[in-house]
């Protein structure tokens, strides 16, 4: 069995094992192997391509910059994505300029463990994709399974551009499979996680598990609910979520993040200027409360969704 | 390229201080030249669209560090050094094209004036936001170590205002603890657009600032152009033979203002008699002249060259199409497959 964090440490080791342009640059990531141990063993494995950073998440993104800009494909791990709007500028003004601006490619992979778990509190446990995915010349990957984490990583690695990379810290230790993939979904294709007629769950990193515990829950009365995971939420693969409404006429988009904008706001704007005449009820999201993530395991519980309260949605989207 | 071919980059000897004097000269020359034609087809109206922000009197620290680099090196200049991109190999059409807005400029007209470069060229475009481009001079001279490039040396040009932001301390403080051949130029102009710097910094002199980062410091009269040759040229030297980060603190007075926007009516009226207000460029000339290193004549040869040049740059490049919005290719993206709403009527952004 490979968890989802091993996963990621393999992709990483494949990726420094396949090319030479690959190094790692983040805090503690070094000989301690990480906040997470997302990298343990790698700079005795790798010697002088995992390197220890101070905290300075804007030098680190910018030298990240720097380094794609003469041939290498840097690593960066946030130690937490909270952490990552330090080094925002950087990312959203820098790195996502890049190619537009001046025709040479920013090829950076920067890894932000995300989302929350119990206890991490308000600046260990943001969702910060829509934030980045608002920026024209980033790509969002929002893996939710530990075969994409593996495999989307190092596509993420081989892509030309700027690839901002979601891991869910939720699953980090939770979520195992058999084996890594030896093949995957391109980037920028959803997955259906589980077929259905009577409604679509559209969602994506920690929320896809959530919702198909909700969709097993449902389907015990009878219901059948679509899960998709977006997998990459930028770009946004509204073909297969148009064509999964086309078949079940009602759609839920559920979110870890906040409420404002965002994910879920996103993907009800495109079904509803492209899809509007295949619903047969109001489209419904379902996100996190709007306040910051709280620290204690009952708030934090009630704070984001759940399957719970993705079945009571989907009730409700029923008109059950 | 339209820069005269008798002065060609690093060919000359170090030791033939008057030699690389010239060449500085004549930069500056080019330099100034340049600026003040933009800034007259500015002042025209309708032909340059977005600021003009010019170098004037910064010419003799921003020359001083375009000639000491070399090819394979990094540059990462700011908003006055026309001076130093000519010296370091910059093109004069790069920058009338880019003023210009014209399609075939390096920036293509996505990006306009002072923020262009050639990034494989080892030229970086700035972005506006100050400080940010020291971190990505030193991610390319990391990207050097790691490929085995030896020798080579990035500098980054940065002014007074500029040292207070937290990218400044970050990227000072990561090619510290990375040992980097970075030389960091301050051009200490007393001001930040309006801020003076006892609004701007608390610490007696900025040089100060590199005992704290573990780095070599080097002051400088930024009007003396032998001066700003020989401390540049031995703080890239250092940088080169791997004695880590150089901080070099160059003392001078913006001569215009911030932008052509700008008056510059704040300017403290006793600075402008002070030595640190003199104009580097006439500071040069004198020193020419004096040493006999050039006699007057040959100066108002040099000066009509520039002109010539510079007529030429901006008369082509007034030819040269403007990008067309019905071509463009609105894609933010290398991979283009990854692209979204390309080819969508816009309900899809
Ligand atoms: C992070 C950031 N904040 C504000 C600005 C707006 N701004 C542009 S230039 C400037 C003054 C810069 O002063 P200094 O660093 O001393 O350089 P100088 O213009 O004197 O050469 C300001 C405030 C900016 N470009 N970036
Ligand atoms: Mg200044």
């Amino acid at each position: 069995m490979i968890t989802y964090l091993e996963a990621i440490r393999e992709a990483q080791r494949q990726a420094l094992e396949n090319d030479p342009r690959v190094y790692i640059y983040g805090q503690d990531i070094g000989a301690f192997g990480g906040a997470f141990k997302a990298t343990k063993n790698l700079a005795q494995s790798f010697p002088g391509r995992v390197l220890d950073s101070p905290i300075s998440e804007d030098a680190m993104v910018g030298s990240a910059i720097g380094a794609s800009l003469q041939g290498m494909r840097p690593i960066v791990e946030m130690q937490f994505a909270d952490f990552s709007t330090v080094g925002f500028n950087q990312i959203v003004n820098q790195a996502a300029t890049m190619f537009w601006r001046t025709g040479v490619p920013c090829p950076i992979t920067i890894r932000l463990p995300s989302g929350g778990t119990p206890g991490s509190g308000p600046f260990h446990s943001q969702n910060l994709e829509a934030l980045y995915a608002h920026y024209p010349g980033l790509i969002l990957m929002t893996p939710a399974t530990v075969e994409d984490a593996y495999s989307m990583l190092l596509e993420a690695v081989a892509l030309d551009d700027p690839v901002i990379f979601c891991e869910h810290k939720y699953l980090y230790f939770h979520l195992k499979a058999e084996s890594l993939p030896s093949e995957a979904l391109p980037v920028g294709r959803a997955r259906i996680a589980r077929a259905g007629r009577d409604a679509t769950v559209v969602t994506y990193s920690a929320m896809v598990h959530e919702a198909l515990s909700a969709a097993e829950e449902l389907s015990t009365q009878g219901w059948e609910i679509e899960v998709i995971d977006l997998r990459s939420i930028k770009p946004l693969d509204t073909d297969t979520v148009l064509a999964s409404v086309a078949r079940t006429g009602r759609i839920l988009a559920v979110g870890e993040a906040w409420p404002w904008g965002g994910v879920t706001a996103e993907v009800l704007a495109r079904v509803a200027t492209d899809g509007f005449n295949l619903l047969d009820a109001p489209p419904m999201r379902l996100n996190s409360k709007d306040t910051p993530v709280p620290f204690h395991p009952n708030l934090w519980g009630t704070h984001r969704p759940t399957a719970q309260t993705i079945v009571s949605a989907l009730r409700d989207l029923l008109r059950l | 390229m339209l820069q005269s071919a008798e002065m060609p980059r690093h060919t000359v000897k170090a030791s033939d201080f008057s030699e690389t004097y010239r060449r500085a000269f004549r930069w500056m020359l080019l330099a100034r030249t340049t600026e003040e034609k933009i800034a007259s087809v500015f002042r025209s109206g309708g032909k340059i669209t977005g600021g003009v922000f010019l170098g004037k009197g910064q010419e003799a620290i921003s020359v001083a560090t375009g000639i000491a680099l070399r090819n394979g090196d990094i540059f990462a200049p700011l908003i006055r050094d026309q001076a130093g991109r000519l010296a370091f190999g910059e093109s004069l059409l790069d920058c009338t094209l880019t003023y210009l807005g014209a399609r075939s400029g390096p920036m293509r007209g996505r990006d306009g004036n002072v923020h262009r470069g050639r990034p494989l060229e080892g030229l970086l475009p700035m972005i506006s936001h100050l400080g940010a481009m020291i971190s990505v001079v030193n991610g390319m001279l990391m990207a050097h170590r790691f490929q085995g490039k030896k020798n080579t040396v990035g500098a980054a040009s940065l002014g007074d205002g500029a040292t207070s932001t937290g990218a400044f301390h970050e990227s000072i403080n990561q090619a510290a603890v990375e040992n980097l051949p970075l030389v960091l130029v301050v051009t200490n102009n007393q001001y930040a657009y309006s801020t003076p710097n006892d609004r701007q910094f608390a610490c007696a002199d900025l040089v100060d600032k590199a005992i704290g980062y573990g780095i070599r410091g080097h002051s400088v009269d930024g009007t003396d152009l032998g001066a700003c040759l020989r401390v540049i040229g031995s703080a890239v030297e250092l940088a080169r033979q791997g004695e880590g980060p150089q901080l070099v603190v160059a003392t001078n007075l913006r001569l215009v203002g911030h932008g052509e926007h700008d008056d510059a009516h704040y300017i403290a009226p006793h600075l402008k008699e002070m030595p640190l207000g003199r104009d580097s460029l006439a500071v040069a000339e004198a020193e020419l002249l004096q040493n006999a290193w050039a006699d007057s004549e040959t100066i108002e040869g040099w000066t009509r060259d520039s002109i010539s040049q510079v007529e030429k740059a901006i008369a082509h490049s007034l030819r040269e199409p403007s990008p067309d919005p019905a071509t463009e290719d609105w894609c933010a993206l290398s991979s283009r497959h990854l692209a979204e709403g390309l080819s969508s009527n816009g309900s899809r952004g």
